[in-house]
């Protein structure tokens, strides 16, 4: 149905070119490739490469010691804006590249490719990147997965979040034993340090509200299991649904706002129940002694060592270590916006995003999935908005409501053009526009369709009117039926 | 345990604290009152990192521009007259006034925004506020708290008297305690024991104080309250006895560990100077005298956080015994007391009439009085009489917002002088208006309510005040502040009143349309017979009944059959 564009430039080094190039650099090339969602829905991606040869500057920066070193000397040199890829082919001799490893995608958005191996293995590794780096197939259907049909879509599918204006992220630390353990924890300076470089790169996406609380006397709904021989308490894995439901009571709704929340638990066991310890579904702990709930956020249990001295008074101070709650909770904020890392063939190598925790060709995977569902939402609520007018044909639809409907759809078709285009940017936006736009018509007051008079009870008001004049034309009729019955009758009694 | 401080978080403390007083009619009023306070600036927007304040009202409060929050809601009335000055009256129903920040530009946008997401937090029907029921009075609701300018148009006020109070809104209400009802004084809190009561108010106050004397930073209060009247002369078999565990069937165990302070306070004073004639047990480690409400009372304490207090038994239940049986023929009177009712007969035209009372045998004093109206019953302002013992009194202040059908109530503020031992009579006549169908609302011929109507005033104390610091004395003291030592902050709220609006037949319509469609069926009933009927030409052959009948006749008459 539609058609998302990558740019790619590929540069090749001296001496990297490959011998059967078709046609000498630079020049351009098309590739193009069929995902089908379902029978309905099939999105091409277009793949628009410019093939040239690096220039000075790059062949400068290509000559550093380390990749890393290349990859941030190269980043002033790229096109920067977002969807688009550089991949530097470097030649096959080159010491850039560690031994063994044949691809090193960087924190922005190039990539290095030692060549080699003829023009064919070339291409495929070039789609390999190019499917890393934005968008592949199950990462499509993924943002789609309301329209794919149940069972194609891998387990992880469900686990992201829907695409959203907004998010609200809310730490909270749970103390069921104030009495015994008085725990603090350093959220503010963890927040500044850790979540919003995080939180800075993403506003891109959307707009992210962090606060934290805590809270006192909130237990899980299970009762762990003592486990003799670590002398310690076990959350087995087939228990942990049911841990989330009397806590989330406490959390506390949104009230202010309307955006979906994402929530992050660390909860400190009470003292009758430490240590406390997540199995999974093998019966081994779980290293991280955290989970995460799709959609929903994460809990992590975080176990106070007992006092040297049992005399020792109570309540124990206890500082959380924030370095290694951040940890876990920012894998899991990231495995919760879809930005886990696919399984990768070996010879790739991908340098770690370092402080901002996500790294630039990590946004743009988000933004093409993020675009790609906000069209699906805006053509499900525009379609549901017109089998609601088709139901109620006395519905009114007021002009501002029109007008929103017409500018959402008018965004949608923007989205598209400018995916076709391989604008990535300015798709988002007006994705984001077109969400809004739709949103606001389909929930617009006046469309309540309560307030509309439904057929049956006028009806219904006209019962008194409508049954005593049918006792006549059904007795009529019966009488019609009778004498017709006759009427066949007696000419068999004249013969 | 209060939190340590820390420089960017801002420290909090929790307080927490029961007063029972025994009122003289013989029921027994306890009064929560948990205090937590936040040395953190709410308005600038920055803090987001909650431990003891709860984060859905401190988000509230930064989101919206909230200078200062009263929400209350009420089961049952405070009999002032029988039950004496309350510590914190609210009117049935439920009750919300809050400042706004100079800094918001649309307050009625923002007020409607409040109100709903407080009917989401507390799940009670403030979502019903509109314009049709908030006023904005000029001189009767003065901030609480720190406040440089007191412009009106900043204040909102609304009460809905229809609301009924229930569990649905405790939960909620006990949610926002750091200890919830786990530990501390909260463990009482059962919902059972408490609407099973003749007086149940719970009310949320969100204000911003100084946080010490140099007032120069701003440190935001949240007070939680809740008042609770139990009968316990009908329910202890005509004693006047009772016992914590008589009254909530929980006893205290502990003080919630996140408390600075946790105390019980049992007003033990005596009657008449001579002879003590009430028991406590245990007995209390200290005595607290304070004047609260000009007059001098005498309260025993029990401080939850003591070690020395669970020494003996494991649990705190507070008992009360009358050493002889009191006599309550004699109820003292407070200063200040109002009642209000409606008259008048027939549906088209009324008059409301309040009753305030000043029994101050020497000392006159002013007090605001704000009368509340919803639109439909229409004040004729002209009928405005106010009489102090027999003579005319002129408000010296007094302002009136008309009503505007179906946008705005009526609005009318008076401040009246009460002189020295009298009664002041209000008068105002009203007529009744009609309404649109679709405006009454379910079961219209139980009435329709008008608020309470709001004495705010400032009485003479008999015993002279000393000013006591603020942090220091306890919760139930300090709401109100106290202006010098000769006079006390009074609020009181009069009785809702019930009022009968012509209301139509509303099955009338069906009933027409029911008629008249019979009608109509029948005609057409008869008409299509007669369009459809075939008519034959009928032999006189058989003899019909009616023909038999008519034979039968003419035979008593004597003439020949047919």
């Amino acid at each position: 149905q539609f058609q998302l564009t990558v740019p790619i430039t590929v540069a090749f080094a001296p001496g990297s070119v490959p011998g059967d190039l078709p046609r000498p650099l630079p020049f351009r090339d098309v590739q193009e490739m069929e995902i089908s969602v379902n029978p309905r829905t099939s999105i091409t991606s277009r793949y628009e490469m410019l093939y040239r040869s690096t220039t000075a500057q790059e062949e400068l920066a290509l000559d550093a010691a380390t990749a890393r070193e290349a990859d941030a000397a190269l980043r002033p040199l790229q096109d920067a804006s977002l969807g688009s890829l550089t991949v530097y082919v470097v030649p096959e001799t080159s010491s850039l590249l560690p031994q063994g490893i044949s691809v090193y995608v960087g924190k922005h958005r190039s990539a290095l490719v030692r060549a080699g191996g003829g023009l064919a293995a070339f291409h495929t590794r070039l789609r390999q990147l190019t499917q890393v780096m934005s968008f592949t197939a199950s990462s499509i259907a993924a943002a789609l997965s309301d329209r794919v049909p149940d069972g194609q879509l891998g387990p992880d599918a469900r686990r992201h979040l829907k695409s959203s204006l907004g998010y609200e992220i809310t730490f909270s630390l749970l103390n069921p034993d104030p009495k015994s353990h008085a725990v603090d924890w350093d959220i503010e300076d963890a927040v500044n340090r850790y979540v919003q470089p995080v939180l800075d790169k993403l506003s891109l996406v959307a707009n992210f509200s962090v606060d934290s609380q805590i809270l006192y006397y909130a237990v899980l709904g299970v009762t762990p299991r003592f486990d003799k021989e670590s002398s310690s308490f076990l959350l087995s894995a087939h228990s942990l649904p049911h841990v989330i439901n009397p806590v989330e009571a406490r959390l506390g709704s949104s009230a202010a706002s309307l955006y979906p929340v994402l929530n992050f638990l660390l909860y400190v066991p009470e003292r009758s129940h430490s240590p406390l310890y997540i199995q999974d579904k093998d019966g081994a702990p779980v290293s991280t002694n955290a989970f995460h709930s799709p959609r929903w956020g994460g809990i992590m249990v975080y176990n106070v060592e007992a006092p040297a001295s049992p005399q020792a008074s109570l309540p124990l101070h206890v500082d959380v270590d924030m370095v290694r709650v951040m940890e876990v909770f920012l894998a899991q904020l990231r495995l919760l916006f879809g930005l886990s890392r696919e399984e990768l063939p070996p010879e790739f190598l991908v340098e770690s995003p370092g402080n901002e925790g996500l790294a630039d060709w990590e946004l743009d995977r988000l933004l093409w999935a993020h675009t790609v569902e906000n069209i699906a939402t805006v053509s499900t609520t525009l379609t549901s908005l017109a089998q609601l007018l088709g139901k109620i044909g006395n519905i009114v639809i007021k002009d501002d409501v029109a007008s929103e409907v017409y500018r959402a759809v008018a965004s949608a078709q923007n989205t598209m053009a400018e995916l076709a285009t391989g604008h990535l940017h300015s798709a988002f936006q007006a994705s984001k526009e077109a969400v809004t736009s739709s949103e606001r018509a389909f929930f617009d007051p006046s469309l309540l369709h309560l307030l509309y008079f439904p057929d049956d009870q006028k009806f219904a008001i006209y019962i008194p009117l409508f049954l005593p004049m049918a006792v006549p034309i059904l007795l009529s009729l019966a009488k019609i039926v009778r004498e017709t019955r006759q009427h066949k009758k007696e000419p068999t009694k004249m013969d | 345990a209060a939190g340590p401080g820390r420089a960017g978080a801002g420290r909090d403390a929790l307080r927490e604290e029961l007063l029972l007083s025994p009122l003289p009619a013989g029921d027994v009023a306890a009064t929560f009152q948990f205090r937590t306070r936040w040395d953190a600036d709410l308005q600038r927007g920055a803090v987001s990192h909650y431990r003891l304040f709860p984060k859905a009202l401190g988000r509230l409060v930064a989101a919206l521009g909230v200078r200062e929050l009263h929400l209350a809601l009420t089961q049952g009335f405070w009999r002032t007259r029988a039950w004496g000055q309350p510590p914190l009256q609210a009117p049935a129903g439920a009750e919300l006034w809050v400042w706004f920040q100079p800094t918001v530009t649309d307050v009625d946008k923002a007020w409607k925004e409040l109100s709903n997401i407080l009917s989401g937090i507390f799940c009670a029907s403030l979502n019903f506020i509109d314009s049709t029921n908030t006023v904005t009075p000029t001189a009767s609701f003065k901030p609480l708290g720190l406040a440089n300018g007191t412009d009106h148009r900043l204040l909102r006020y609304a009460v809905l008297p229809r609301e009924v109070v229930c569990t649905e809104n405790l939960t909620p209400w006990k949610k926002l305690l750091p200890c919830g009802s786990k530990a501390g004084l909260a463990v009482l809190l059962k919902a059972e024991r408490l609407f099973h009561s003749s007086y149940h108010s719970q009310a949320v106050h969100i204000r911003p104080v100084c946080r010490d004397a140099s007032c120069l930073a701003v440190s935001w209060e949240l007070r939680q309250t809740l008042t609770v009247v139990f009968d316990s002369f009908s329910s202890g078999q005509g004693k006047k006895d009772w016992s914590l565990f008589r009254m909530f069937s929980r006893t205290l165990t502990d003080a919630c560990p996140l408390a600075s302070q946790s105390k019980v306070y049992v007003d033990i004073s005596p009657k008449n100077k001579e002879n003590e004639l009430l028991e406590v047990t245990p007995p209390p480690a200290s005595v607290h005298e304070a004047v609260v409400q000009g007059d001098k009372r005498t309260y025993a304490v029990y401080d939850l956080l003591s070690p020395s207090l669970f020494n003996t038994s494991r649990s705190l239940n507070v008992q009360l015994k009358w050493k002889r049986p009191q006599d309550s023929s004699e109820l003292p009177t407070p200063i200040l007391h109002a009642q209000r009712y409606v008259s008048g007969y027939g549906l088209q035209t009324g008059e409301i009439s309040t009753l305030v009372y000043n029994t101050h045998p020497y000392r006159a004093f002013p007090v605001i009085l704000l009368e509340t109206v919803p639109w439909y019953l229409r004040l004729y302002v002209h009928t405005l009489t106010i009489i102090t013992k027999g003579k005319e009194n002129k408000p010296s202040y007094i302002h009136y917002q008309p009503a505007q059908d179906r946008r705005r109530p009526h609005l009318l503020e008076m401040l009246i002088q009460l002189p020295a031992n009298s009664v002041t009579k209000i008068t105002i006549q009203f007529e009744r208006a009609l309404l649109k169908w679709t405006e009454y609302p379910p079961d219209p011929n139980h009435g329709f309510y008008v608020g309470s109507s709001v004495l705010s005033a400032l009485v003479p104390s008999v015993i002279a005040m000393k000013a006591v610091d603020v942090e220091q004395s306890p919760l139930f003291a300090s709401l109100f502040p106290s202006s010098d030592g000769s006079s006390y902050f009074v609020r009181l709220y009069t009785e809702p009143l019930l009022v009968n609006l012509p209301t139509p037949d509303f099955s009338m319509p069906y009933n027409v349309i029911c008629l008249t469609c019979t009608v109509v069926a029948v005609c057409y009933g008869s008409f299509y017979n007669l369009l459809t009927r075939t008519f034959h030409v009928e032999e006189p052959s058989r003899d019909g009944l009616a023909k038999r009948l008519a034979n039968i006749i003419r035979k008593f008459r004597g003439v020949p059959p047919l």
